[in-house]
């Protein structure tokens, strides 16, 4: 979903003052270690967070939990651990799942040529050309909602990219000294594209999975907002914006909450994403 | 360039192949039996089996195949279930909304990215540069439907100017058009400084400025007008994603479009709508980015002649 973002040029590490630069960056790794710290906390919650209390019905916050509670009564802060918990473990079924499928099947095309490559290109193209939130939705629809069937939804529109940029990569190198030498020792193939050639397209595989992870936190969040991802009582920020929409007029907090932690997730991450991807671009810093 | 018409011309009808099949499959994801599921837990057997008849279902796959594809050549594609009528009918009663709203999004993304994007470059390295890249960072991290409840507050519920929702009212499209085209704004505004940028160090710019003509001529139309080019295929490439990424902004804000036709009809199980609503919005988004293609090949001939 917003894998167009590293074809774009950002400017944060051109000319700007390196101070800033340095708060962004803490800024956005503080950002996500709260995420993580979140996930994680969530595992301590309990039932509390599912605790349907009429008395405290969108009630704002109070000393005890001063987020609130949601259109049930149930205390917003721990639906909010609960909903990073799940953003966070859909991310990395997704990135993971994705990056694995995506890269084997890119190095292996770009290693072996000929009409294995050609098939492989051809159907790399077709995916490409769906529109891929489509994809995940008509997937989602059929499959029914669930968070393993968003994390397959997503892996089946997610692997392209990386399939594509390993291909790429391996093509550029394939023909490096190191790697002729390692065949005219007789090395196998598997131990050649393990040993020699993942190595050195690691690095811009980590840019695209960085931003992997936004993408797939914003399109589960999306899924189920639209009812065909993580379905209630689980928590999901992107249910949570679509509970709290209804009652938008007298508890606008059951949005803002959720809201701006996801908004804030992946604004941290797509930061971390084009630090990373400017450091890589030599053409880039040879510039400054 | 026939040649180059040609085989793009090729590829198009590949894909808008490959996809109609894949759309076709769809149905035969769903887990157990997509008629059952269709008609819930309630329904006699008499009535699956008349359902079962009605989608052809009962048929062997081939022959559902060559069935769907023939109607698909005469813009058949199927009956609703739910409301009782072709599904073309339903599909092109709610195009032209999503069309008119993407349009309108795409307007208010040029808006806001043109200034936001030539003040970004003439002040590079500045603070106005830094807001507004900052500005175009936000705008590609915030979801729509975030955005959208976000807009209705402000301006429908506190500031009461604009409509919560629908599309009879005059100025309805304002906002979800605005929380459609904000990411293609941030987009394009990136786009726009970033090309520029590298514009300015052109030695035509240095010339130009040389001769003593005022700095609005300069940037305004020498340096602008060279800069759109990469900016005006985003824009077309990105006119796809706005039609097919509509789905979320139309349910927001109840947008009687192809989207909300598709997220309801998921809800609803009628299938056969929910496929006819995915194979539109992939024909068109890969017609479109085809079409952009073309006039990016046209404009710059090293494009064509590299293939």
């Amino acid at each position: 979903m917003l894998g167009w973002i590293h074809e774009l040029g950002w400017p944060i590490n051109m000319r700007f003052n390196f101070h800033i630069n340095t708060l962004m960056r803490w800024l956005a790794m503080a950002i996500v270690t709260l995420w993580l710290l979140m996930a994680i906390g969530a595992f301590f919650v309990g039932e509390s967070a599912n605790q349907i209390d009429l008395a405290k019905l969108m009630a704002s916050g109070d000393a005890q939990r001063w987020l609130g509670y949601d259109e049930l009564g149930r205390p917003l802060f721990e639906r909010l651990l609960l909903g990073a918990q799940t953003s966070l473990f859909v991310a990395l079924g997704v990135v993971t799942f994705s990056a694995l499928i995506g890269i084997t099947i890119g190095t292996y095309s770009g290693y072996v040529g000929g009409w294995i490559d050609r098939v492989i290109v051809k159907i790399i193209d077709v995916f490409l050309a769906f529109p891929g939130l489509l994809l995940a939705i008509g997937l989602a629809a059929v499959l029914g909602p669930g968070i393993e069937n968003v994390i397959i939804a997503l892996v089946v529109v997610g692997w392209v990219g990386y399939a594509r940029l390993a291909r790429a990569q391996v093509l550029s190198l394939r023909h490096r000294e190191h790697i002729q030498a390692a065949r005219a020792l007789g090395v196998s193939q598997p131990v050649i594209l393990r040993r020699h050639l993942l190595p050195l397209i690691a690095a811009p595989l980590g840019v695209e999975a960085t931003f992997g992870f936004a993408g797939a936190v914003i399109s589960e969040a999306g899924l189920s907002f639209l009812g065909l991802g993580v379905q209630p009582p689980d928590a999901s920020w992107g249910n949570m914006i679509r509970e709290g929409t209804r009652y938008l007029l007298v508890a606008p907090h059951l949005v803002i909450v959720p809201g701006v932690s996801l908004m804030l997730v992946v604004l941290a991450i797509n930061i971390l994403g084009d630090m990373a991807r400017d450091k890589l671009d030599v053409k880039h810093q040879t510039k400054k | 360039m026939i040649g180059y018409l040609l085989r793009q011309l090729g590829s198009l009808l590949f894909v808008t192949w490959v996809v109609s099949s894949l759309v076709f499959l769809l149905i035969h994801l769903v887990p157990g039996d997509p008629v059952s599921v269709m008609l819930g837990d309630w329904a006699s057997p008499a009535d699956e089996q008349a359902l079962r008849q009605q989608l052809g279902l009962d048929k062997p796959l081939w022959q559902q195949y060559v069935i769907y594809f023939s109607g698909l050549l005469q813009f058949d594609f199927g009956q609703s279930l739910f409301f009782q009528q072709p599904v073309s009918e339903l599909l092109l009663e709610r195009l032209p909304m999503t069309a008119y709203l993407a349009v309108m999004a795409m307007l208010i993304a040029v808006l806001i990215a043109f200034p936001l994007g030539m003040w970004a470059a003439l002040r590079a390295g500045q603070w106005p540069d830094y807001t507004a890249m900052t500005v175009a960072l936000v705008g590609v991290s915030i979801p729509n439907f975030w955005l959208g409840p976000m807009l209705i507050l402000l301006f429908s519920i506190s500031l009461a100017w604009l409509p919560v929702s629908g599309a009879d009212q005059p100025w309805a499209w304002v906002l979800p058009a605005l929380t459609l085209g904000t990411a293609l704004a941030a987009i394009l505004a990136r786009m726009l400084r970033a090309s520029l940028l590298e514009i300015f160090h052109e030695d035509y710019i240095r010339t130009a400025k040389a001769k003593g003509l005022n700095k609005t001529r300069v940037y305004g139309v020498h340096a602008l007008r060279n800069a759109l080019l990469p900016v005006v295929t985003i824009m077309g490439l990105q006119l796809g994603t706005l039609l097919g990424g509509a789905v979320i902004t139309e349910v927001v804000f109840d947008w009687p479009g192809l989207g909300q036709l598709l997220v309801d009809s998921i809800q609803r199980r009628d299938y056969p709508v929910v496929q006819g609503c995915i194979l539109i919005i992939s024909v068109i988004y890969i017609s479109v980015n085809a079409l952009t293609e073309l006039v990016y090949a046209w404009l710059d001939p090293r494009i064509r002649l590299a293939n």
